[in-house]
């Protein structure tokens, strides 16, 4: 039981980075915006998040300046997109370079150095359920943060005023311009929120899991959150779910080696790609739910034409 | 004072490409190729430590250069011919992957003197080097078998090569020899340096009931962990303790250094040659950290009878009788293995579990 | 208060304009992030951008870089101009290389001129079967090509460290992780004797040809071509041509995997778990830099070889990481999106008017 208790936690652990940055980039497509810059937007939250818990000793305002380097980076992509209407594959493609050459540059000075990690605050009354409790409520605040914020996402797309506006800019945004909802705005907004999550899941990397800056410390986890995006059909609540499936992958493929199960490792590291591509075969055969869930103008510039 | 010495070696340098090679000043230039960042604080950062002592060594005698991050595809190549065309008279190149590159360099300059660190090709310009830490893991394998209470010992495996095997069976061995009970849990992360992965290793390997942790990967970042948790563990390629230091019982230590030196001086004194060297404890190319004063005084006095064992070579890591692990008979009671068969060990001693990656 | 309005063809100008622009802001950029880095920032532009064009070792590593990167992009080129996002020719570069690898090692010690023909066969061959992944799954399917393509480039990745560590690592070997070398009649001759440079470069040169001319004169460039122009009536069509994601994948498939057999077969000699270092990923940039035109293409993929040789130089003379090479090729593409808006719309001023709709504009 105190093994599975375990292997639970350390699922939450591995999928909380995942799902911070799949929730964001839920908000961002939800307005017609593809931004595949996640994984930039991620090793920059990562460094500054990195360098100003170094610098300062506080995880906290290490958590603050990992957003707003996030966000920084996902407003130069929603510049470039939005403003001058540059190709939003090209962009994002684009962000995740220059951003991991910068950081592996400008963080050259932290390689090698540790930082405190973040410590764990159990729920009172729910942490002394017995296995369920230290599995589930023992953890740090933003393992908590991204399950409120995952719920709070949906609860805005679903039943805001604010989140049926964002909902209609990414279905047609021509139609919404029309309306008078300012589409641009709108899409720059949902951005910064996709790239402050980003920004936050990055810098859970040196907070929780290993307590280092290292370059390309991502390694592809944005790219992950991006699938995760399309496995949960564009949901907050089912991207922090598919989170959690992915993270399980990943650990459960260290446990198994660990109890001698005679599978070859690089089988095993290769199986959440290929569970992706399934599942985004699976989903985008079932046409009606694709389109319900989708946002119809996705990847499309938009241009005011008047 | 590393990147002053840098800068003269790049002023070195841009005034060798202008000018041809070999600088009429009578120094002599040494270059470094790493595979991982000098800050990686293990295999790279020890063989860079060992290039500072090159320089404390002989001071205005030599120049050195160092690459790290060479990635071991088609770009290593490049990286050492640039080296030998800069005119560097001696180039270590300190990876596995940089062998045939390093053969092919070697070929297009004869004048110039190349060390490859763990390979097996050899040429008249062409010298191997390595080092044998199984010695080292013999010695972590007797602290682990009587350190640890749940009989369960976590390994962070990197990539199933005869090196990797060899500590694994060697530190079994040992763990084995004074605690029939002891069991060997191996996880094969597929990398030398990761340490998200490391860690996330580390953990499964505790939550699984190990409490004593080797590595056979480059970063402290298991060494952490089991600091994080309160268990025991090794430090790998250079001394972890500031990362564990509750945790860290010892290290193996790389310490290319004495090596470096000697080849520097045979390079200026013009009786280099090619060789193949494979060092042990006795020469100090492996060091054992300081003994943590966590262990016992049995513990620590076994320890360093094992250590006095190796260098006095009364004691060899792979003594019989042992069984491979599908029971056949590897070597007779009191034989001990070639350094033929360490070289190219592809199989796991009887008693270890699960099967070696293919 | 300015605005921006569609041209009615895009500006001929402004598409030359753009790139030579993007390339002179990078390199001021760059002297600005050499002075920040405490660094001279004239010597070190220099060394990037002009040290290697003054050695012929350093022009002959550069084309070694380039000639995958050309490949590549060349077939990355149709499929971005007709709204087909191939982002995995990364991994059909890597089992193209495979394929073509093991073709070699199942041939050991065969002469003949045959072989490497073969090995060419079966790396397009490769490449075109995992970029069919895709297009099936996009034609049936309706499956998004753009994550599709990028999550086979990672089990691509891991297929071949599966095969290196086991069934072609080299029996002589001691068990590391390396197949063989090449025996001769399977490695991809030089040009010039003692240098890297490989005839991979004259087919490549090649490949520019036929796509120039299929571009200029048949009715599938022609298509690509009208695609192009107009991208948005394109878009309103809504779909694209099954025919079309099928030629289009193919072919950058194809191109990527015999890219991969050359790089194995010309400079690495072998197959080890290190082949693939991201040309896949590179090429996109070069795709768009060389405003996805056969010529431009040419001199982009030059210009990024450039980056990475000048990058490694800088590396080894200022002590520089290497991350540098990384931080242009972003900045090329980044400041050429951005340059680019001039080339579909002009910047007109207009009188300020008190409409409601104006105050959103400037937004």
């Amino acid at each position: 039981m105190e093994l599975i208790q375990a292997i639970i936690a350390s699922i939450i652990v591995a999928a909380t980075p995942l799902a911070f940055a799949a929730i964001g980039e839920v908000v961002a497509e939800k307005s017609g915006v593809l931004n595949l810059g996640v994984e930039g937007m991620m090793i920059v939250g990562a460094l500054a998040g990195f360098a100003t818990t170094f610098e300062t000793g506080s995880p906290a305002l290490g958590v603050l300046v990992a957003a707003a380097a996030g966000t920084t980076a996902a407003l130069a992509f929603g510049f470039l997109t939005q403003i001058l209407l540059a190709n939003q594959v090209a962009t994002g493609l684009a962000l995740t370079l220059f951003c991991l050459g910068l950081t592996a540059l400008a963080g050259h000075a932290y390689s090698g150095q540790a930082t405190p990690p973040l410590q764990p605050i159990p729920i009172p009354l729910l942490s002394e359920i017995p296995v369920l409790g230290p599995a589930l409520f023992a953890h740090d605040a933003l393992v908590y943060l991204a399950v409120a914020l995952a719920l709070a996402a949906g609860w805005f797309l679903r039943s805001t005023r604010a989140g049926l506006i964002l909902r209609a800019i990414g279905e047609n945004p021509d139609a919404a311009h029309a309306i008078g909802y300012p589409v641009v705005l709108a899409r720059l907004m949902a951005l910064a929120f996709g790239g402050a999550l980003a920004g936050i899941g990055g810098a859970y990397l040196f907070l929780v899991q290993t307590p280092h800056w290292v370059e390309n410390m991502t390694s592809g986890r944005g790219w992950i959150a991006l699938a995760i995006v399309v496995f949960a059909g564009w949901r907050p609540e089912r991207a922090l779910l598919g989170a959690y499936l992915f993270g399980g992958v990943s650990v459960i493929q260290l446990h198994m080696q660990a109890f001698g199960i005679d599978i070859d490792a690089q089988y095993l590291s290769m199986a959440p790609y290929l569970a992706t591509i399934v599942v985004l075969a699976l989903i985008s055969h079932d046409k009606t739910r694709q389109r319900m869930n989708a946002p119809a103008a996705l990847g499309r510039p938009f241009f005011q034409s008047s | 004072m590393q990147r002053k010495a840098l800068k003269l070696a790049a002023l070195g340098l841009a005034a060798a490409l202008i000018g041809g090679p070999a600088l009429a000043d009578g120094k002599t230039k040494v270059g470094f190729v790493y595979v991982g960042p000098v800050g990686d604080h293990g295999w790279s950062y020890e063989h860079d430590q060992s290039r500072l002592a090159v320089e404390a060594e002989f001071g205005d005698k030599v120049e050195t250069t160092y690459v790290e991050k060479v990635s071991e595809g088609p770009d290593a190549e490049r990286v050492i011919q640039q080296l030998a065309r800069s005119g560097h008279d001696l180039i270590f190149t300190t990876s596995f992957g940089f062998m045939n590159p390093t053969l092919k360099v070697a070929k297009q300059f004869p004048k110039v003197k190349f060390e490859h660190a763990t390979g097996f090709k050899r040429a008249p310009n062409l010298a191997t080097y390595s080092a044998r830490f199984y010695e080292g893991r013999t010695v972590i394998g007797l602290i682990a078998g009587k350190m640890t209470k749940t009989n369960t010992v976590g390994y962070i495996a990197s990539f199933p090569i005869p090196e990797v095997v060899r500590g694994i069976n060697a530190a079994y061995l040992a763990a084995k020899s004074v605690n029939p009970d002891v069991k060997f849990k191996v996880i094969w992360v597929s990398t030398w340096f990761d340490p998200g992965k490391e860690a996330d290793a580390a953990k499964a390997l505790i939550d699984q009931g190990a409490d004593v942790l080797m590595q056979h990967t480059d970063s402290p970042a298991a060494m952490q962990v089991a600091e994080e948790r309160g268990i025991y563990a090794f430090g790998q390629a250079s001394d972890m303790k500031r990362f564990g230091p509750n945790a860290q019982l010892t290290s193996i230590v790389d310490n290319w250094a004495p090596y470096y030196i000697a080849r520097v001086k045979a390079v200026m004194d013009g009786t280099w040659e090619s060789t193949d060297t494979w060092d042990g404890i006795k020469p100090g190319m492996v060091g054992i950290a300081p003994l943590s004063d966590k262990l016992p005084a049995d513990v620590k006095a076994l320890a360093q009878q094992a250590i006095d064992d190796i260098v006095a070579g009364t004691r060899h890591s792979f003594t019989g009788p042992i069984n491979k692990q599908d029971g056949s008979p590897w070597l007779k009671a009191g034989e001990t293995a070639s350094d033929g068969d360490l070289a190219s060990m592809n199989f796991y001693v009887e008693g270890v579990e699960g099967a070696l990656p293919k | 208060m300015i605005r921006l309005e569609p041209r009615p063809t895009a500006s001929t100008a402004m598409i030359y304009i753009a790139p030579a622009a993007a390339i002179l802001l990078s390199m001021a950029a760059g002297m600005g992030l050499f002075w920040a880095l405490g660094e001279d920032p004239v010597r070190g532009i220099g060394m990037v951008f002009i040290e290697p064009l003054t050695d012929w070792f350093y022009i002959s590593e550069i084309s070694v870089k380039g000639t995958p990167l050309l490949l590549i992009a060349i077939g990355l080129s149709f499929g971005f101009r007709a709204g087909i996002w191939n982002i995995g020719a990364e991994g059909q570069f890597t089992v193209g290389a495979l394929a073509g690898g093991a073709t070699a090692l199942a041939l050991y010690d065969m002469e003949g001129l045959w072989v490497l023909p073969l090995m060419a066969l079966a790396s397009i061959a490769a490449g075109m079967a995992w970029a069919a992944i895709p297009a099936f799954l996009r034609t049936r399917l309706n499956t998004n090509e753009i994550l599709v393509t990028l999550m086979l480039t990672y089990v691509a990745t891991h297929i071949l460290s599966i095969l290196v560590h086991g069934p072609l690592k080299d029996p002589t070997g001691f068990n590391f992780p390396e197949s063989r070398l090449f025996h001769d009649a399977a490695t991809v001759p030089v040009l010039f004797e003692g240098a890297r440079a490989h005839v991979g470069l004259l087919a490549a040169f090649l490949v520019v040809a036929v796509a120039w001319l299929t571009l200029r004169y048949h009715v599938f460039g022609f298509q690509m071509k009208v695609t192009g122009q107009a991208p948005r009536a394109a878009r309103f069509a809504g779909f694209v041509q099954p025919r079309a994601v099928w030629a289009c994948l193919l072919i950058s498939g194809g191109l990527a995997g015999f890219a991969g057999m050359l790089e194995a077969a010309g400079p690495v000699g072998q197959l080890v778990p290190a082949i693939p270092v991201g040309y896949g990923f590179t090429a996109i940039i070069v795709a768009f830099l060389g405003r996805l035109q056969p010529l431009g293409i040419l001199f982009a993929s030059f210009v990024m070889a450039l980056t990475y040789i000048g990058g490694e130089a800088a590396q080894i003379d200022m002590n520089l990481p290497n991350a540098i090479t990384g931080v242009f090729q972003g900045m090329f593409l980044f400041l050429l999106l951005g340059i680019d808006v001039l080339t579909r719309y002009r910047v007109r001023r207009i009188p300020r008017r008190p409409a409601p709709s104006a105050a959103l504009r400037g937004a």
